[in-house]
Order: C-alpha cells, then sequence, then structure tokens
C-alpha cells in the first residue's frame, strides 16, 4: 500500500516537475492564479451594490484613469470593477459547465468504452448527432428554449461539451480495460460499476485533465458569445461578453467599454490554452523518455 | 470509390434525422403557449385553442416531429410566427450571405495558415516561427465578435478603408471575412506546424534529401501531402466552429444572412424559424464532415485502396 502511494506520489510529482519546466504553462498558471483570487476577493476590491451595478450618470463614459482604472461605462459604473466581478461569473459558469459535461459524458463515454458492444454503439452514434450540431448553436438552441438566465447557460454549454468527453474518455477506457490491474480487480469480485470508477477511470485522468482546461476555456468563450448575443447573462450583471455587447454603441468615442472585457477574455482563454498545452505535455507519457 | 461514397451518403441520412429529432425535442421544451404568443394576450380563449389545433400542438411531440420531417422532405420547413412567410424561402434569401461569408472565412484561414504552419516547422526555433506562433496562441483565445468589433475601430471608424456593416460589395467583406478565418486560420496553423514537424523527422525525407532533392521539392511534395491528413480533420472540425462563429460575426456586422436571421428570430420566439435555421446548420456541418471524409481517400491511397 505505501509503495503504491509512494508510486503515486513520485508519478505526481514527476509530472508536476515537468510542468515546472514548461515557462509558458507555468505563466498560464500564473495569471489563472491571480484570476481565481480577484475573482475570490471581487467583494473586498469592489463592492457589488455600490460599484458594479449601481448606476453613477454624472461619471458615464469616462476613459482610464487614477479614480476608474479601465474608465466608466455608459451608465458611470466602474468598468475594472465590473470586470474582475464578470470573471467571477466566467469562472464559476467555466468550471459548473464543464463539470456537467465532464460527469455526464465522461460516464457515458466510460460506459461505452468498457462494455462495447450494443451499448457503445447505442451511446456513441447518440452521441455523433450531438456532434452534427455545431457546439455553440446546440447551445443558443438550449438557451432559445429554456430561457435566458445563468442556470440555462450552464446547463446549456454543459450539454453541448457532453459528446466532446464521451469520446476523450470512451478512447481512454478501451485503451486501459484490458489491462491485468482491470482483470485482477475482476477476479477479486469487484462490480463493473466499481472497476469502471474505482479502478479505469483513475488510470484514464491524463486526456481527462488536458480536456477539461481546454474545456473551461472554450465554455468561458461560449457564455461570452451567448451574452454579446443577449442569450446569456442579463443587465446590470455583469459579464463580459455582455459588457462587449453594451459598449457597441460606444465604439467611437469611448472604445474603452469594449477593450478591456475583450482584453480579459484573451487572457483568460490564453492562460487556461497554456497551461493545457503544459498539461498535455507534461501528461504526455512519450516525452517522459 | 463509389462504394465508399455511396455508404456515406447513406450515413448522412439517419444523422440528419438525428440532428433534426434533437433540435426539434430541445425546442419543443420551451414553456409557454406558442398559440397565445402569435395571437397575443388579448385573443379570445377560443381561438387561441382553434389555432393550437390547426398548428397541431395538441399532439404529442413524436407526431409533431413526424408532420414536421414529412413537410421537410417537400422542402417545406413550416411558416414563420413573426413574418407569415415560409421559412424555407427565408432562409433560401439569407443562405448565399452566409455561405459566401464562410466560404471566404475558410479560404482566408487556409491560404494563410498553410504556409504559415510549413514556414514555422522548417524553420523551427527561427523568430519567424516564434512570432508565428504567438500570433496562432493570441488568435486561438481571441473572441471573433471582438476581433470584429476592434477592427472596425481601426479601419472603419478611424482610417475609413472599409465600411462597418452590411454587405455591398467586395469592401464589405474584408472585415467580416478577417473576423470569422482568424480563430480558424490560428488553429490550422497550430496543427500544420505540429504535424509537418512530425513528418520532416521521418525516415523517407532524410532518403528524399539524400538523394538530393530539392528543398522545396521534399517538403511540397513529399512532407506536405503526408502531413495533410490531420490538417484536413482540423479544417473540418473547424469548419463547425466557422458557422457558429458565423452567428456572431453577422450580429457584429448586420450581415444580413442566417445568422442574424437566427438570433433575430430566438429573440422573437420565432420557433420555426430557429428550428429551420439550426437544421440547414447541421446538414451543412454534415455534409462538410462527409467531404472531409471524401477528402481522405484522395489525399490517402490507402483510406482509397479500401473501397476499391
Amino acid at each position: 500500500m505505501s509503495t503504491e502511494k509512494t508510486k503515486k506520489r513520485s508519478m505526481a510529482a514527476e509530472i508536476w516537475q515537468r510542468l515546472l519546466r514548461n515557462k509558458m504553462a507555468m505563466l498560464g498558471l500564473a495569471i489563472l492564479a491571480i484570476l481565481a483570487l480577484l475573482a475570490i476577493f471581487a467583494d473586498v476590491i469592489a463592492d457589488y451594490d455600490t460599484m458594479v451595478v449601481a448606476q453613477n450618470i454624472p461619471e458615464r463614459l469616462q476613459g482610464p484613469s487614477a479614480a476608474h482604472w479601465f474608465g466608466t461605462d455608459e451608465f458611470g459604473r466602474d468598468i475594472f470593477a465590473r470586470i474582475i466581478h464578470g470573471g467571477r461569473v466566467s469562472l464559476v459558469v467555466g468550471l459548473i459547465s464543464v463539470s456537467v459535461s465532464l460527469l455526464a459524458g465522461g460516464s457515458l463515454g466510460a460506459f461505452a468504452g468498457f462494455y462495447g458492444g450494443r451499448v457503445d454503439n447505442v451511446i456513441m452514434r447518440v452521441m455523433d448527432i450531438f456532434l452534427a450540431v455545431p457546439s455553440i448553436l446546440l447551445a443558443i438552441t438550449i438557451v432559445a428554449a429554456l430561457g435566458t438566465n445563468l442556470v440555462n447557460v450552464m446547463l446549456a454549454i454543459g450539454v453541448s461539451g457532453i459528446p466532446t468527453f464521451a469520446r476523450i474518455v470512451r478512447a481512454a477506457v478501451m485503451g486501459v480495460k484490458d489491462q491485468e490491474f482491470v482483470e485482477s480487480a475482476r477476479a477479486i469480485g469487484e462490480t463493473n460499476t466499481a472497476i469502471i470508477f474505482r479502478e479505469i477511470l483513475p488510470n484514464c485522468m491524463a486526456p481527462i485533465i488536458v480536456q477539461s482546461t481546454l474545456s473551461v476555456a472554450s465554455a468561458i468563450l461560449s457564455t461570452a458569445s451567448l451574452s454579446f448575443i443577449g442569450l446569456g447573462v442579463q443587465p446590470p450583471d455583469p459579464e463580459w461578453g455582455a459588457m462587449l455587447s453594451s459598449g457597441r454603441n460606444f465604439l467611437r468615442d469611448a472604445m474603452h467599454i469594449t477593450l478591456f472585457p475583450g482584453l480579459a477574455i484573451v487572457v483568460t482563454i490564453l492562460a487556461l490554452n497554456l497551461l493545457g498545452d503544459g498539461l498535455r505535455d507534461a501528461l504526455d507519457p512519450r516525452l517522459k523518455q | 470509390m463509389h462504394k465508399y461514397v455511396m455508404k456515406r451518403l447513406l450515413m448522412l441520412i439517419p444523422v440528419i434525422l438525428g440532428v433534426s429529432f434533437l433540435v426539434f425535442f430541445i425546442m419543443s421544451l420551451a414553456p409557454g403557449d406558442t398559440a397565445r404568443m402569435i395571437l397575443g394576450d388579448d385573443a379570445p380563449i377560443e381561438a387561441v385553442e382553434a389555432l393550437r389545433e390547426e398548428l397541431g400542438l395538441n399532439d404529442p411531440v413524436m407526431v409533431r416531429y413526424a408532420h414536421y420531417m414529412l413537410d421537410l422532405l417537400h422542402g417545406d420547413l413550416g411558416t414563420s410566427y413573426k413574418s407569415s412567410r415560409p421559412v424555407f424561402s427565408e432562409i433560401a434569401a439569407r443562405f448565399p450571405a452566409t455561405f459566401r461569408l464562410s466560404f471566404w472565412g475558410m479560404m482566408f484561414a487556409v491560404v494563410l495558415s498553410i504556409p504559415i504552419g510549413i514556414i514555422s516547422a522548417t524553420r523551427q526555433y527561427s523568430i519567424a516561427d516564434s512570432v508565428s506562433m504567438v500570433l496562432a496562441l493570441l488568435g486561438v483565445a481571441t473572441p471573433n465578435f471582438w476581433l470584429g468589433l476592434m477592427l472596425i475601430i481601426a479601419f472603419s471608424l478611424n482610417l475609413r478603408w472599409f465600411p462597418s456593416g452590411g454587405a455591398e460589395g467586395w469592401k464589405s467583406l474584408v472585415l467580416p471575412v478577417i473576423t470569422l478565418g482568424t480563430g480558424c486560420m490560428a488553429n490550422i496553423t497550430r496543427t500544420t506546424r505540429s504535424s509537418m514537424l512530425e513528418v520532416i523527422r521521418q525516415d523517407y525525407i532524410r532518403t528524399a534529401k539524400a538523394k538530393g532533392v530539392s528543398h522545396r521539392k521534399v517538403i511540397n511534395k513529399h512532407a506536405l501531402k503526408n502531413a495533410l491528413i490531420p490538417v484536413v480533420t482540423v479544417i473540418g472540425l473547424q469548419f463547425g466552429a466557422l458557422l457558429g462563429g458565423a452567428v456572431l460575426t453577422e450580429a457584429v456586422f448586420a450581415w444580413p444572412g442566417l445568422g442574424t436571421y437566427l438570433v433575430n428570430s430566438i429573440k422573437a420566439k420565432d420557433t420555426p424559424a430557429v428550428l429551420g435555421c439550426v437544421i440547414i446548420f447541421s446538414i451543412c456541418f454534415s455534409i462538410v464532415n462527409l467531404c472531409v471524409d471524401l477528402l481522405y481517400a484522395y489525399i490517402d491511397p490507402r483510406i482509397k485502396s479500401k473501397y476499391k
């Protein structure tokens, strides 16, 4: 038992060491850590009721200054404060919707890969149908049907990510399910569900971790896209895509309203992609040599 | 090969049936009374009930779907609640604009990304490689609707080179095409580079070089063709993103295509129009995936030989 623990720890330490050597991945991780801290302490940095949603018309459309680092919007609200609170929305939506995709898609993919045959065929053909609808269009359709609110946005983005996880987990499970440790688990009488979730899935974590990181990026992008066309977070709540959309009417005179929320999206997606790429390299067994 | 094409064409039928059912089912989850929405809050209850019966809204979802599919086979996608015109003719009127935008967006992406990817791979770790990879990373991370707004600020409002919206003449196509194509370009560039890097380290490339074949010929003839399969896969996958991106790009540039129609229809709760748009987008995506599969056979003789 202790040998196994040591081995597990040493593998994790080895992966962490490899990640540490990747400067770009570390840059991504550092940016994400800062964004997460800003999101966690958003209420301490800027009060939601007075700075984020309350209108302050005398100070509308001001450019960046010492008082308002990123300027103010058309209602005089501080853009920096709204970006920080918007970051909280983006990160929460990203994490929850990817959890939905991971739980549903991962379970379906695991069952398809483990049982094979008819179960695999039925699950994967249904996934093929989901994949035939471009994911953002599927999310748009779900939100259009269920109504525009944050829960439906998370559900829509989560559902549209299910087939990607199903495919990835299925492929990973198929590569592991015939190995000896699975046979030995079966020999000592473990149930199929226990074998899948306790034996197989922990050995398929590499592609799942990488895909989860990259999927958080696309979920944040999808949230911003939905909000941009008016189907996501509704005003006056702050969300980066919604902020961009409201700034469209002031492109000529107050481009900072559009510039900063867009930069926030770019930086976040870039950081997640850098970390995702770094994790892929660190977890890739071919690089172990 | 004909057998393969036929098989793939036949496989398109269950996909289209499945997609249409999926979208139909999701749209049927919409809360509220459609008949009441069309007639308004003041309409008498008898009129609402009569319209419900006329539209078949009292039938179970499977029966409604069967009717919808039968109508679809005759080219009938229903009638728009908003304009009272056939959805098919509304979509047909807007489809060419979206096709033009998507086609040129993909052309822009492919024509630029493949040469950039090749140069990056053949000059790995050079300044050109670093610059193009940083730009590709930024391209992947930039939301196309934000890029579109930034392009409007720079090239339309300040420099006045291109219009900020509409679809009049080639000038109006430039900014939307760059907006739509940049994300795809970045993804294809990254894939071309990594695929080329794998191929140019193979023994047969070394052999070709040892035989004295020119560098250009080695890259263009020996390496590129073998590196193309993952690139074509990504192009196919990117087409889905491109169609989704077209909805947002059209919203930015007031482009009179299917995307704008879809967004307006969602806002007006025009279910037949939304359903029609998503089904048409999905059929286009499925057809592109079919073309990609056929292209594999053209690029890789091993795939072709399986179906001879």
